[in-house]
């Protein structure tokens, strides 16, 4: 299996510039800021077919090319290190083992977009990934990876590492601009987008942490070599993050198409040899799946689309046979209610709703009509909010109904209930 | 009102961004160490500080959970209740912790050593059921280990 992001994970001291260097760290830079021009690298990364990791898997090639060539303001990169859609954890590896993985990738990215300035939105619970990152950029600027002149090049690029205070809402991409504006994490309404309109209102390229990790590999061996590795459409490898009830849950590299069946039995199969009930495939937000169509799907944008859920982030939540459905999509919604930023009505009142529905169910008070009203709701709120939180909230609730009825039929029926 | 050497780190992240208002989240926690928590008064120096108005502050404030208006506990016990979490047993952890500290969720206990809180997902789904002290991760609990990490804060 090839390793493309993981690769260093395993290393003593992989966190260091010097073992970074000693293991083919900064040859991509070095490529990149001598060899290439930043259209040629955005080409390159567009040939590779990487589709953004943070959830939404816009082709990051694409987004670079729409930022204004000749823009009088200055232009900033962004990264997302805000991982905070539950079952995700996948970034916090490559923040603690191999940031100059992360480092290398802005730097590249910063110079195929002239961006001088990037910043790096990590949530507030990762202090200790951002101290770890500030050290290795301190490292990096010592040794000409970051700075001024880098390289000796002449191109500058500073990084400035940016702590969140415990929001969800701060990992879509404009609420994290307001938030590293000082301001309260909530979104913006898009177009603009914030290619054009980001941060101080200027043009911003807005990335996740294994986006940009993927970079420095594609610019060493190529797009094509990357896009290879996964399906036609949705190139490369990707850190799966594997929890729930597996033998071994963590973070697992595997290329994209891969059979979501095969990475549990990699991941030691379901614990203590019990049967699969349920699949989370791409954090909370994507549709769940239930046990026969885990058997099949492939993880890639693609296939999970085509049955109704997506990739997401990567966060695969495994569900043995003693899961109860009803309470495990309760935790879901909860997480919802708790971290919609109230700004727009249908999902602040929505998730309310929906939170209560599921207490009076779980409580032993529910009626049929309860059961009903859960896929009503998800399906008002569904698209109707200004931004995708909402239509997560409904993703995490109606497929769970759907495809799991018989079990809120089990609490409407009084045969059991449980205290919340 | 703050010790000088949170008055330097505010200086220093005064001149960090392009623009000042984006050290407001980093400054709020410089504050929050120094007082524990973010009191009216506190986010009235840092307004003042930063020429913004108070209700500025207190807006930005408000939203992060991560930012305490009241008093709390010398430790923030925080346990992920989150799906993954949760299919790990941390309704039990839950519990243990209650029972242990004699306090239910989202109390201090009398002597203000322990404030005990419910957090949403903390990124450590793969080491569930998990907590967080304060800064520090703590995975793969179960009660002893939890009785230990407890017992073992002065
Ligand atoms: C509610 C919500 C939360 C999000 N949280 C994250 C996050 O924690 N990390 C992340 O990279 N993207 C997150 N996203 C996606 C971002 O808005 C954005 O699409 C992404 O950072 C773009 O980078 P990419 O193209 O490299 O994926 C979130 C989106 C929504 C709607």
């Amino acid at each position: 299996m090839e390793k493309v992001l993981s690769a260093r994970f395993d290393i003593p001291n992989s966190h260091t510039l010097d073992v970074y260097l000693q293991h083919g760290g900064y040859r991509a830079l070095q490529k990149a800021l001598t060899e290439m021009t930043p259209e040629q690298i955005t080409e390159e990364v567009k040939k590779s077919a990487l589709r953004g990791r943070g959830g939404a898997g816009f082709s990051t090639g694409l987004k670079w090319s729409f930022v204004p060539k000749d823009s009088p303001k200055p232009i900033y990169l962004v990264v997302n290190a805000d991982e905070s859609e539950p079952g995700t954890f996948k970034d916090r590896p490559i923040m603690e083992k191999d940031p100059h993985a992360l480092l290398e990738g802005m730097m590249i990215a910063a110079y195929a977009i002239s961006s001088h300035l990037a910043f790096i939105y990590i949530r507030g619970e990762y202090w200790y990934l951002k101290e770890r990152l500030e050290q290795a950029i301190e490292e990096a600027r010592a040794r000409g990876y970051v700075g001024k002149n880098i390289l000796g090049t002449g191109f500058d690029c500073d990084v400035i590492v940016h702590p969140g205070a415990g929001a969800y809402i701060c990992g879509e991409e404009t609420a994290l601009l307001e938030s590293l504006e000082g301001k309260r994490g909530y979104p913006r309404i898009k177009p603009p987008f914030p290619a054009l309109v980001g941060l101080y209102g200027c043009p911003t390229v807005v990335n996740n942490v294994e986006t940009i990790a993927s970079v420095p590999p594609i610019i060493v061996n190529g797009g094509d070599w990357f896009r290879r590795l996964g399906t036609e459409k949705s190139g490369g490898t990707r850190l799966f993050a594997v929890s729930g009830h597996v033998e071994r849950p963590g973070v697992y590299e595997r290329p994209l198409g891969y059979p979501l069946k095969q990475l549990i039995e990699d991941c030691g199969g379901v614990r203590g040899g019990r049967k699969l009930k349920a699949v989370i495939p791409g954090g909370t937000s994507a549709p769940i799946l239930t046990a026969e169509e885990a058997e099949t799907i492939t993880l890639d944008f693609e296939a999970l689309a085509a049955i109704g859920s997506m990739l997401g982030s990567g966060g695969v939540i495994v569900m043995d046979e003693t899961t109860d459905i009803v309470q495990a999509t309760y935790r879901s919604i909860k997480f919802y209610e708790h971290e919609s930023c109230g700004w727009c009505v249908p999902c602040r009142e929505g998730t309310n709703w929906l939170v209560k529905i599921f207490r009076r169910l779980l409580r032993g008070g529910g009626t049929e009509r309860d059961i009903d009203m859960l896929i009503e709701l998800s399906d008002n709120m569904f698209g109707r909010t200004h931004c995708p939180l909402g239509d997560a909230a409904a993703w995490a609730v109606a497929p769970a109904v759907k495809k799991f009825r018989a079990e809120f039929e089990r609490y409407v029926q009084r045969r059991v209930s449980v205290a919340v | 009102m703050f010790s000088q050497q949170a008055e330097k780190r505010i200086d220093e992240l005064l001149a960090k961004y392009p623009q000042k208002r984006s050290a407001l989240l980093p400054i709020l926690y410089v504050a929050q160490a120094e007082n524990g928590y973010l009191s009216d008064d506190v986010m009235e120096y840092v307004a003042q500080r930063m020429g913004l108005t108070y209700l500025d502050v207190l807006s930005t404030a408000s939203f992060y959970t991560m930012f305490y208006r009241r008093p709390v506990g010398k430790y923030v016990v925080q346990l992920c209740t989150n799906v993954s979490c949760w299919l790990m047993g941390s309704d039990h952890i839950e519990k243990c912790i209650e029972r242990k500290l004699g306090i239910r969720l989202g109390e201090t206990t009398p002597d203000g050593k322990f404030t005990f809180v419910e957090v949403e997902c903390i990124g450590a789904c793969g080491g569930a059921p998990a907590m967080q002290v304060n800064f520090d991760y703590h995975e793969n609990l179960t009660p002893d280990k939890v009785d230990q990490i407890l017992d073992a804060l002065p």
